[in-house]
């Protein structure tokens, strides 16, 4: 396990080195705050929560997290580092883990940079900050299960646009596997498919913690569902690590 | 004496073209081996599966014993691997780099250090510890990668092309340092420069369409008065007609 702490310590200065993570910081606290505060309408419903932030995370890292993870396995082929960091005695796995804990723990500040949202709820009302806790932490299960799909397709592609891309497609099909346009639809025609649509949702788990709940179950969703990705990714990168 | 690179049989097909074809050598302690063949040839392809990076898609080879395709891991350990063209990463300082480098293969602390800094003494990369590799020249970017191969003391160099884009001065002090670790390690080294053959190898290895065409010691090569080019020339052209 140390050499991956050690690939994702290196992974997380890269982002602060380069202007990856001004940008994406930037914009993603932009976005969150102007649409908590417009669309979300934070005054106007008189509640003192953070739903209408919680509401739009999901829908924002649907975009952002795939730019990160684009450039994962893309760039060391452009770099030609990849062949350095696969030389060295490390498994595939623990490169893709120590990847993955990079790209999270970086998920995890931009989330963290968020704490106004909570100050300024906490300064008009008295919120239920268990419920607030539950709420991030669902957000940051999001965010681990979205790179952990988009860091699988970047190793399958050199091309960052095409890797940008699919994951974002990726993304969207687990997001909306469970809303009511696909499960009526399913349940209409394929009735099979609609509890399966509804189980694999990222969006339906994410609700539950939106709402203070967090079921064992949910948390093994978000763990399996990102350990299968990881898994697929390491399975990949050995197959296609020279091409 | 025993070989610390033992190639048996390695062979690497991409669709239905060979890229290396049965190649069977192995290099002891205190050769140096140098690797030539024109453009295509299978140098690369046959480093990297040394490496670790390229699995053979037939035969195998051991670094120091270990299988590189049964335990590629511990094969790893025993290597220092310098990949074709030098990758580093660019916005990390040299020091940054080796110590990660280092941090990788096991070293903590203060013993982390001390290789770090043998290793960038060795190189001559003192002056730049601090400075972003993506500002320095090509000379002191290919340096950052023998360093890093250095590291670990590892019994088995294989260098892809460590002279390539050097100055004369860079090249002559590569040499220089390849000749003076050459008593106690195994070193292949690939290059396109047959003066450099004859300069710092023991042996040399011709190979080309993936086949290896001829072993013997540079001055073997040269017996009958013919220049090392035109020896290469017949060897690797003669094969095509």
């Amino acid at each position: 396990m140390m050499p991956a702490l050690t690939v994702a310590r290196r992974e997380f200065a890269a982002y602060f080195a380069t202007p990856v993570a001004t940008v994406f910081i930037v914009i993603f606290l932009v976005l969150a705050g102007s649409l908590t505060f417009t669309l979300g309408g934070f005054f106007t419903r008189g509640q003192a929560d953070l739903i209408p932030f919680f509401s739009f995370v999901p829908w924002l890292f649907l975009f952002l997290v795939p730019a990160l993870t684009m450039r994962l396995w893309a760039e060391e082929r452009r770099l030609g580092t990849i062949e350095l960091l696969l030389t060295l005695p490390i498994t595939s796995g623990q490169a893709v883990v120590g990847k993955f804990l990079a790209a999270w723990a970086f998920c995890a500040v931009a989330l963290a940079l968020t704490f106004p949202l909570w100050l300024t709820v906490n300064f008009l009302g008295q919120p239920d900050n268990g419920v607030i806790l539950s709420g991030y932490l669902g957000c940051l299960l999001v965010a681990g299960a979205y790179l952990a799909i988009g860091a699988a397709i970047s190793a399958l592609t050199r091309n960052q646009v095409i890797a940008f891309v699919l994951a974002v497609a990726g993304c969207f099909l687990f997001a909306a596997a469970g809303s009511p346009v696909v499960t009526e639809f399913l349940s209409a025609n394929l009735p099979i498919l609609a509890d399966v649509a509804r189980g694999v949702s990222i969006n339906e788990r994410f609700a539950g913690f939106t709402r203070g709940v967090i079921s064992a179950r949910d948390f093994l969703y978000f763990a399996s569902f990102i350990g299968f990705w990881l898994f697929l990714n390491a399975v990949i990168l050995e197959h296609k690590k020279a091409d | 004496m025993t070989a610390l690179i033992e190639i048996e049989g390695l062979t690497r097909k991409f669709g239905s073209f060979t890229a290396v074809d049965d190649v069977t050598f192995s290099v002891a302690r205190g050769e140096v081996v140098g690797f030539l063949g024109p453009n295509g040839a299978g140098k690369s392809t046959t480093m990297r599966m040394l490496a670790g990076f390229m699995l053979p898609s037939a035969g195998t080879a051991r670094i120091c014993g270990q299988d590189i395709v049964e335990k590629p891991i511990a094969a790893k350990r025993e290597l220092g691997f310098l990949p074709e063209g030098a990758p580093t990463y660019p916005e990390m300082s040299v020091i940054d780099f080796l110590s990660f480098c280092a941090r990788i293969r096991g070293f903590r602390g203060s013993e982390m250090d001390d290789r770090v800094a043998i290793a960038m003494s060795r190189t001559q990369l003192d002056g730049v510890r601090l400075q972003p590799i993506e500002t320095l020249s090509k000379g002191f970017k290919r340096r950052v990668g023998l360093a890093q191969a250095l590291l670990h003391s590892p019994p088995v160099l294989v260098l892809d092309e460590p002279t390539d884009g050097l100055d004369p001065n860079q090249k002559h002090e590569v040499r220089e340092l390849i000749r003076e670790m050459a008593p106690e390690k195994a070193i292949i080294i690939s290059t396109h420069i047959l003066e450099e053959v004859a300069a710092v190898c023991t042996r040399a290895i011709i190979i080309a369409r993936g086949r290896v065409l001829a072993d013997a010691t540079p001055a073997e090569l040269v017996r009958d008065g013919r220049s090392m080019d035109d020896v290469f020339r017949a060897l690797t052209l003669g094969e095509a007609a």
